[in-house]
This record gives structure tokens, C-alpha cells and sequence, in this order.
């Protein structure tokens, strides 16, 4: 190594290097860190927790350490009914806080201060358990600890609430993330005709505190980002993910139907083999119909997914 | 290959470690066309192997590109190092048990990655897939132990310059360790938002352009003077190549995020310096081919040469591509479609891949001295591959500009779906193909160590290619 040239190339390369991690990494984080998140960003990062992705309390992605997103009819305090029903996020006792209680400085100024000094989110803590809304009433909106504000624990507003009425958002993205959906379904209408077809582009702010964001890069399949507004029939989901064929022959997605578990919702126990066999038979002309599809069990991964497909609004 | 990990270093013959990082690339290969092979069949099948999650489309598709990015790629270019380094620098590989140990945990690594990745967990990062900790095994166990070695074989040989292929294997381990270690700062530090879907991109440009496509060419400028017995046509553009690389590639990442809200001067930024990407290819494509002037039959005549010539002729449609597909202009038309898809195994099937195979086939028969077993299956493997590679490619850009006019005129997607249909299909025998073909090559090279001719002390391999 004795030659100077290798020295000055030495220098050199650290230099290039440098400029390009500085022009690639360094300067657009400014411009990130300058975002403020929308709504649209805290509600996502509030329904879908800490992370959809691998984490250490959900290492199989099972959809462990998950909030619920429920809508609330009555003042779990007061049980008087609420002038407009609201979301809350409801984190149990032990359930990871979001990203913006936690690492406020990614809610973005204004936000961040309106989520600490009105919304209390620092006060929210793992062990008791929190209950998160989005408060929209002034000009910017923030993430609100209504356990902080307004009294509300997670038992109490989960007592009086009807099943239909709390979505297994935060688990259904990790059902997304494990199942591989993103590797046909881009969350990210382009900035082209597309948002014709599959609504507006993600704005700036869309995303702060989400992980993973994915947006998926290949689509072989429709943009999902605004899915649930083209569509937000829970029974056309469940026949779609049971076999896409049921309801779009041409469809090339693949079967979800082992997401059912064992039991339907009744508790009966879904025999696959025969479902196949009748379905084979309807494709080949011997039945006039195809057979029923079982709804999903409450707790079945189906059905967490299905309600994330459907909160993307 | 595993008594050795226990033997002195003085004990293992030369060049243990570069057949041991060979074979695994060949086995990861066989494994990775196989599992691609078995995705294609589902994309144009959806009910081939249905109702199991294990099998789903999902579990399997970053199994294909992990098997092939880590497995086949990457240990190939561990082979290529651990040969052609020391051979450029007239030394000895500065560690062969080093060398040794760190494709074995390699390919433990990489197995018990692939399998948490088959079973679901997944960070949900194209590209960085695998949970951190695998990450941190990867970068602490693969990349540090390879970078180690080439290093010291670089700094320790008995030669007064560096030559070209050497400066390209030097600064190519040195510039992944830097990416794969930002590229995964979402993993490590749990950032979030918009910071982690650009740093996922930004490590997957990176780690194409900082790692796969400098090291592969590197493989062609010791190849092709090698085999061809010509000089370099010239240093200097080596330098550009070189410099260019360092220079335009590490920065137009942003321009695979074209429509998220990143910053437009961002976006802006990366399309320029995405289009002088042409700046690097122009000098390798030029300097290699120069370098063939008056040794052109060796194109026809010879294996190696034929590996090497056509990857870099596939250099030039890949580097077209690939300077003017991200564009705003084009990229609106063309992004996120199957043209994407095939653009993708342009580089990794098409370009990257013909040049390891060149260096796979020289580095084994000359480390093991043995000839090819038989020229016969080495030249069905070539052609197998590349008419398998170009059905794939071609089938798959008319269904991108299918998808691509689909996306622009507002057609129902189910009836971009059928459109593709066809193309599917074929996309699923090509892969096949070269699936096929790869077995093949197992099978070849199993048998070139076996049972192929010995090389004489004091002559290469593609001398004797021809003799009986």
C-alpha cells in the first residue's frame, strides 16, 4: 500500500461516498422530519400499534401486542350516549404504545405539542393500558389519551361494545404483512390516471409513525389504499379471500381459506376437503351452485384481516 | 469441506474455500430457479397447490429472492473473491479457514433465514425482509468475515499495483457492509413512516448498484484478459467505470419511489444521476469489448468467454433500461407493472448471472484442476439459461406494457389480469427452463469434481477445453 495514488483515492472515495450519503440520506431528512402527520397518519399508526411487522412480542406475527379500534356509542364513564359516535384505539394492559406517544418528535410540530399538552399521550403508559383518540376539533388534529382526558380505561370501553363494533385492525395488517398481500397490492396510487381508478395519491404526513409502510412494488393486483371505499361489503370479502374464484373467475389470487382456522362462527368444525370437493364439482358443471362459504369465527384470522382491508378508506 | 473447519489454516489446501462458496452457489441456485419456477407456476395457476399456507404465493416469493440475492449471487461473488483475489495479488487467500467458516455460516444463515422468512416473519421491507436479528447474524457472521478476507488478501499480496478487478471487490465489501448496515437503521432504531419506506428503497438500489453490479463486472475484467490471454483494453476507463459507480450509482434511490410524497427535488435528483447510471455502463461495455479485439472466436469456442460476453452484452439493453425507465416521463407508464419484473432478472438472471457463471465454471475447474466433465451439458446449461431467461424477459415486458397501458387508459383491472394470462404462462417455462438448467449444471459440476480430467500442472483448463 505504499503507492500515494492509493491514498488520494483512499480520500477520494470517502469523499464521493460522503457527498452521496450526505445528498441521498442527510438532506432529505430534513425535509421528512419537517412532516406533520395527518389524520390519516394517526389514525393508522393508532389501529395498527407499535409495529405490523416482525417485533419481539409478536414474533410469529400472529397478530400479538395489538390494539383494537372500536367504535363507542356510549361514554364508557357516564354510559350516557356520546353526541357522535367516535373511534377510539383501545391498548390493553401490556399492549405496546404507538410510536407517537412514545417518540412524540414523529408526530411533527404543532401536533406533537398539541398531542402532549392537550392530548396527554406522555402520560399514557404500557403497564395500565391506554385508550387513544383523534381530536379533530381545531385547526391541526392530535392523538388524545382519553385515558388521561377523559377518564376512559381500556375494560370500560370494551364492557358495553357490540362485536361488530371493534375492528382487529392492527392485527389484520400483520395478517397483510405475514400473508405476503403487498407482494400483488401496492398501498400507493401513483400520481398518474391511477387515482382515477384507485383514489388520490398519499399525501405528505400520511405515514408518520406506520411500520411497515408497505407500499408494495409490484402489483399484480388492484391498489388497495382506498379498497374499502370501493367496496365495504364484509360478505363479498369473505367469499373473495375463501376462494377469489367464487366471485371473479379470473381472479389469480390465491386461496386465503386456510386463515378460517378450524371452526366457523357457530363452532362448527370446516371441513376443507369436502368444501373442495363440492366447489370442484360446481366448476365442472355437476352442481349449480358453488357450496357455502363459512362466516369466519370472531377470533379467526379471516376476520382480522377483513376488517383491515376494510378501515382502508 | 467441513473437516477442514477444524484443521489449521496451513493444513487446507489452497482454494478449499472458493470450491466451498462455489458448490453452495450452484445448490442455492438449483433452490432459488426452483422456488421462482414454483411461484411462476401459481401466478399463472392460481389453484397449483392450494389451501396451505406454507405453499401460498405470499410465504414463497421472498424465498425466491432471498434464496437467489444471498445464496446464488452474493456466494457466488464470495467464490470469485476468494479466488480471483488472491490470484490478482500472486498470494495466497489470507485466511482459507476464515474463508471456509464463513460460507458454512453463510449457509446456516441463510437457511435459517429463508425458513423464519418462509413461515412469516418477515419485517415487511422488500428487499430488507428478514427480522433484525437475522440482519445483524448477516452482518456480523456473512459480510464483516468476507469483507475481512478480501481486504487482508488485498493488502498482503506480493504484487506493487492493485488491479481493477481487485479495486471493485475491495470497495464492493466495503460499500455493502455500509448499506446493509443504514439500509436496515429502520430494523435496528424502529423508525417509522416515511423514513423507513425511502431507506427500504434506498438499500435496495444500493445494494444492486453498490454491490451487485460493480462486483459482477469486476468478475468480467479477470475473466476476459484471463481466458482471452489479452490485456486489458484500458485502465483508465477502468477508472471511470469505477469512479462513476461510486460517483452516480449510490444515488438515485428516490427514484423508485417516484409517487410517494417525498421531497420533488429528491425525486428530481435521483432521475438525473438514475440517466448517467450510462456513464459506468458505457466504460465497462466498451473497455470489455475492445478488450476481445482479434480473440472474437473465443466467443463461439469457449465457455467462459460465452458466459462473460453475453453478460455484458445483456449490460447494454439492462443499462438502457435502467438509466431511462426511471424517468418521470416513462416511469409513470411502466412502474410497478411486470416490464419492472423483467427488468429485475435482466440484471440478476440476465447480466449478473452469466458473469458469476463464467467465474464459477473458471474458478472450479482451475481450483479443483480438473476439466469440465462434460462441454456437452456446459453448453446446454448456457443455452438453456438463456433462451429460458429471454421467454421470461420477453413475456414479461409485454405484459408490463400491457399492465403499463392497462394503468394509463383506466382498463378494469380483472381485465389486465386476463390480458396477462398468456404471458404468465410462459413466463412459467422459461423459468422452468432455467430451473432445468441449473440442475444440470449441479449435475456437471458434481461430476467435473468426481470425475472430470485432471489439468496438467503449468495449463489452464480452457486450453485443454478441446482435447480428448
Amino acid at each position: 500500500m505504499a503507492f500515494r495514488e492509493y491514498k488520494v483515492g483512499a480520500r477520494m472515495f470517502g469523499f464521493s461516498l460522503g457527498t452521496s450519503m450526505c445528498i441521498t440520506l442527510l438532506f432529505p431528512s430534513f425535509d421528512i422530519a419537517a412532516s406533520v402527520s395527518t389524520d390519516v397518519a394517526l389514525d393508522k399508526q393508532l389501529s395498527a400499534g407499535w409495529d405490523a411487522g416482525f417485533q419481539l412480542k409478536d414474533p410469529l406475527l400472529l397478530g400479538w401486542n395489538k390494539p383494537l379500534k372500536v367504535l363507542v356509542k356510549n361514554d364508557p364513564v357516564t354510559n350516557q350516549p356520546l353526541a357522535e359516535p367516535i373511534y377510539a384505539y383501545v391498548y390493553k394492559p401490556g399492549t405496546s404504545m404507538p410510536n407517537g406517544a412514545t417518540h412524540t418528535d414523529s408526530l411533527g410540530e404543532g401536533v406533537k405539542q398539541l398531542s402532549i399538552e392537550q392530548g396527554k399521550v406522555k402520560e399514557a403508559k404500557e403497564a395500565s393500558g391506554a385508550v387513544f383518540l383523534i381530536n379533530k376539533s381545531g385547526k391541526l388534529p392530535y392523538m388524545e389519551n382519553a385515558s388521561a382526558t377523559r377518564g376512559w380505561t381500556p375494560g370500560d370501553v370494551l364492557k358495553g361494545v357490540a362485536d361488530e363494533d371493534i375492528s382487529h385492525v392492527g392485527a389484520g395488517k400483520t395478517m397483510f404483512v405475514r400473508e405476503g398481500c403487498w407482494w400483488c397490492h401496492t398501498l400507493l396510487p401513483e400520481q398518474t390516471q391511477d387515482w382515477q381508478v384507485f383514489g388520490a395519491p398519499p399525501m405528505l404526513g400520511d405515514f408518520n409513525g406506520e411500520s411497515p409502510t408497505a407500499f408494495g412494488s409490484d402489483r399484480k393486483g388492484p391498489d388497495l389504499l382506498h379498497v374499502g371505499s370501493r367496496n365495504a361489503s364484509r360478505e363479498w370479502m369473505m367469499l373473495h379471500f375463501f376462494n377469489p374464484r367464487l366471485v371473479q373467475p379470473h381472479s389469480i389470487m390465491p386461496r386465503f381459506d386456510y386463515l378460517w382456522g378450524d371452526k366457523d362462527a357457530s363452532g362448527q368444525k370446516i371441513d376443507f376437503d369436502k368444501w373442495r370437493a363440492e366447489y370442484n364439482d360446481y366448476r365442472e358443471g355437476k352442481n349449480p351452485s358453488p357450496p357455502d362459504v363459512p362466516v369466519p369465527a370472531k377470533d379467526s384470522e379471516a376476520r382480522k384481516l377483513i376488517d383491515f382491508i376494510l378501515s382502508l378508506k | 469441506m467441513l473437516k477442514y473447519l477444524f484443521a489449521k489454516n496451513e493444513d487446507i489446501p489452497a482454494g478449499s474455500a472458493a470450491i466451498f462458496w462455489g458448490f453452495s452457489s450452484i445448490v442455492w441456485f438449483v433452490i432459488g430457479t426452483g422456488l421462482g419456477s414454483f411461484n411462476a407456476a401459481k401466478l399463472a395457476f392460481p389453484d397449483f397447490v392450494t389451501g396451505n399456507e406454507m405453499f401460498a404465493f405470499g410465504h414463497m416469493r421472498q424465498v425466491h429472492v432471498h434464496a437467489v440475492i444471498f445464496g446464488w449471487i452474493s456466494m457466488a461473488f464470495g467464490m470469485a473473491m476468494m479466488y480471483i483475489t488472491p490470484a490478482l495479488g500472486n498470494t495466497k487467500l489470507w485466511s482459507e479457514k476464515l474463508g471456509i467458516w464463513n460460507a458454512f455460516l453463510w449457509n446456516v444463515g441463510l437457511s435459517l433465514g429463508l425458513t423464519l422468512l418462509w413461515i412469516g416473519m418477515t419485517s415487511g421491507r422488500e428487499y430488507s425482509d428478514f427480522p433484525w436479528f437475522i440482519d445483524l447474524y448477516i452482518a456480523v457472521f456473512m459480510a464483516v468475515p468476507l469483507a475481512i478476507n478480501v481486504w487482508m488478501t488485498v493488502l498482503t499480496r506480493r504484487t506493487q499495483g492493485i488491479y481493477t478487478t481487485n479495486w471493485f471487490f475491495a470497495a464492493g465489501v466495503f460499500m455493502v457492509a455500509i448499506v446493509f448496515i443504514v439500509g436496515n437503521l429502520p430494523e435496528w432504531f424502529h423508525l417509522t413512516g416515511l423514513t423507513e419506506a425511502y431507506l427500504t428503497w434506498w438499500f435496495a438500489h444500493n445494494v444492486l448498484g453498490l454491490w451487485i453490479t460493480p462486483v459482477a463486472a469486476a468478475i468480467a475484467y479477470y475473466t476476459i484478459p484471463k481466458v482471452t490471454g489479452n490485456p486489458l483494453y484500458s485502465h483508465r476507463i477502468g477508472h471511470l467505470h469505477f469512479w462513476s459507480v461510486v460517483v452516480f450509482y449510490s444515488t438515485p434511490a428516490a427514484h423508485h419511489l417516484m409517487s410517494a410524497p417525498l421531497p420533488e427535488w429528491l425525486k428530481s435528483f435521483a432521475s438525473v444521476e438514475g440517466v448517467l447510471i450510462l456513464v459506468p455502463a458505457i466504460a465497462f461495455v466498451s473497455n470489455i469489448m475492445l478488450t476481445m479485439q482479434g480473440k472474437w472466436n473465443m466467443f463461439v469456442e469457449n465457455l467462459e468467454v460465452r458466459f462473460t460476453i453475453t453478460g455484458v452484452l445483456l449490460a447494454i439493453p439492462l443499462n438502457m433500461q435502467g438509466g431511462f425507465q426511471q424517468t418521470r416521463a416513462i416511469n409513470w407508464y411502466v412502474h410497478g407493472t411486470g416490464w419492472i419484473v423483467a427488468h429485475a432478472h435482466l440484471a440478476l438472471l440476465g447480466f449478473s448471472t452469466f458473469l458469476e457463471g463464467a467465474a464459477v465454471y473458471l474458478g472450479l475447474q482451475t481450483l479443483m484442476k480438473r476439466k469440465l466433465y462434460s462441454l456437452t451439458l456446459g453448453n446446454m446449461h448456457f443455452w438453456m439459461l438463456l433462451i429460458g431467461f429471454s421467454i421470461y424477459w420477453t413475456s414479461m415486458t409485454i405484459a408490463g406494457l400491457i399492465q403499463g397501458a392497462g394503468k394509463i387508459y383506466e382498463v378494469p383491472y380483472i381485465d389486465v389480469v386476463i390480458a396477462e394470462h398468456p404471458y404468465m404462462i410462459a413466463r412459467w417455462l422459461g423459468g422452468t427452463m432455467v430451473f432445468i438448467s441449473n440442475v444440470i449444471w449441479l449435475y456437471n459440476m458434481w461430476m467435473t469434481a468426481r470425475e472430470g480430467t485432471v489439468v496438467p500442472a503449468g495449463r489452464l483448463p480452457h486450453e485443454i477445453a478441446y482435447e480428448r
